[in-house]
């Protein structure tokens, strides 16, 4: 009957059990899904995270390359994010060129990673105006289940702090680089930004971490994005139902916990893999 | 032309001079050229029109916004626009009274000096109001800077965005005066967040009288 129920009337079927201050998979409004990461799972890759929220699974590659710097700004290295959405990961996304969601969502990584700094381009220097090291970071969602940009996030840092670049010194005499594999240094990591998402039902509801169902039938959704200093890195809310100063504050107020937990399922994972 | 800036020197803030011409291209259903400074964005609106195969939706209009920029082809950067203008719209305008139409709204930028996504959603606002779509709510975008002293830059020139330590900027609907669309670049704190919050509802009053203004002055005349 209930199945029945939620596939007739969805938004009346989620209201019920909104009212009750609850969600049909058992968590309260402002619960997060069960968070899981494992860094260095892809052995291959510079740097890698797998990181899943509930069924939703996010992974992040980091590959270095070293490449001449450009000519305006010959002491920076450069970062390049890009998200992939591959029809793998759910029925609403076809093949070929990466669609509008994809897109924002690159361009929200992008965004994310300028305004927090969470590395400082200048670390990415080997020579200055020479050369210096690319990041190539590639998200890839492999399951679907709403919330994309949290997860994104979260892979995008815990891969970055598992980057291992080989040390590249430049030989004076004969002008070539010289890479020493053997030394590997890990990469500076200036900030932790964390993204906390929230959708929006009937205008006034707010719901922490939406699964895909619940942001279909959402009004909207909001994404804050702080960092350790509980500075305010980004507030994406492309549009949607309108929401008051103090709503948003609200959401702020939740994000800034959500950092403190993230933080330290990071800072565990972290030293769970450091070699004594 | 019809100029808002008389309107803004009375409310003493510190918006650029800006103003709208309304109903300025013969083939769309709704146009409106809007500039702010130096700023301007044309938008042409077409629709409740035929739609095409797979995006007709069986419960509301389908919403399509096209960013054109000044040179060059559409990238990254203008589809993540494209989506905030078009979740925007599609908050205010009344889609269910037109199921399976489209909606395309087509944004080209003229020239860009700052704060172009503001002008863009005022331009977006001015098309729909020109086409006559029913809406719930009209909206307005507001950019504000702050500089490295932490002062508010209402509007910012592409220099003045360049210069400062964060770029916020708002859509604010007509009605309660809430944040319909929220976007951010650089990093403040909580605070200043919500001071710029408060600068952008304040200068949001000027230009719904600008808006008021525009709409009494077209359907006056005789």
């Amino acid at each position: 009957m209930a199945t029945a129920f939620k596939t007739v009337e969805p938004l009346e079927y989620y209201r019920r059990f909104l009212k009750e201050n609850c969600r049909p998979d058992g968590r309260e409004l402002g619960e997060f899904r069960a968070t899981t990461v494992n860094i260095g799972s892809i052995t291959t890759a510079d740097g890698s995270a797998l990181v899943k929220l509930g069924n939703t699974t996010v992974i992040c590659g980091v590959k270095a390359e070293v490449a001449a710097p450009a000519v305006d700004s010959a002491n920076k290295g450069y970062i390049v994010p890009n998200v992939e959405l591959p029809s793998l990961c759910s029925t609403r996304f076809r093949s070929g060129p990466p669609g509008e969601e994809a897109q924002a969502a690159s361009q929200f990584i992008a965004d994310v990673i300028e305004n927090s700094q969470i590395i400082a381009k200048e670390d990415l220097c080997i020579a200055n105006g020479k050369l210096a090291w690319v990041l190539y970071c590639d998200i890839i969602c492999l399951d679907y289940d709403g919330n994309i940009l949290d997860a994104s996030v979260f892979a995008l840092l815990a891969a970055l702090k598992n980057v291992q670049l080989p040390s590249v010194t430049i030989n004076e005499e004969t002008g070539l680089s010289e890479v020493n594999l053997k030394q590997k240094n890990p990469l500076v990591i200036r900030k932790h930004p964390v993204a906390t998402s929230f959708a929006i039902f009937d205008d006034t509801l707010l719901i922490v971490d939406p699964t895909a169902e619940e942001e279909d039938l959402a009004t909207g959704t909001v994404t804050v994005v702080t960092d350790e200093e509980d500075r305010l890195c980004s507030v994406h809310k492309p549009g949607g139902s309108p929401l008051t100063g103090a709503k948003l504050q609200d959401c702020i107020t939740r994000a800034i916990t959500r950092h403190k937990e993230v933080k330290k399922l990071i800072d565990k994972v972290t030293k769970s893999i450091k070699p004594n | 032309m019809e100029p808002g800036g008389a309107a803004m020197a009375a409310a003493g803030c510190c918006l650029r001079p800006f103003s709208c011409e309304r109903g300025l291209l013969s083939r769309p259903d709704g146009s409106a050229a809007f500039v702010q400074g130096d700023t301007s964005v044309l938008a042409g609106l077409y629709g409740p029109a035929e739609v095409r195969g797979s995006k007709e939706s069986p419960e509301r209009a389908t919403l399509e916004v096209l960013l054109r920029p000044k040179v060059g082809l559409p990238g990254v950067g203008e589809r993540s626009r494209e989506q905030l203008l078009r979740q925007t719209c599609e908050a205010v305008v009344l889609g269910a009274l037109h199921p399976r139409t489209a909606i395309t709204l087509v944004l080209q930028v003229l020239s860009d000096a700052g704060s172009l996504l503001s002008c863009c959603l005022n331009a977006a606002c001015m098309g729909l109001l020109d086409a006559g779509l029913p809406l719930s709510a009209l909206f307005c975008g507001v950019t504000c800077a702050l500089d490295a002293q932490g002062a508010i830059v209402l509007d910012p020139t592409t220099r003045q965005e360049q210069e400062a330590r964060a770029v916020l900027t708002f859509a604010i609907d007509s009605t309660e005066k809430k944040v319909l669309m929220a976007t951010t670049r650089g990093s403040c704190s909580v605070e200043e967040m919500q001071q710029c919050l408060v600068a952008a509802q304040r200068a949001a009053d000027t230009i719904f009288q600008f808006y008021r203004d525009s709409a009494c002055r077209r359907y006056s005349k005789s």
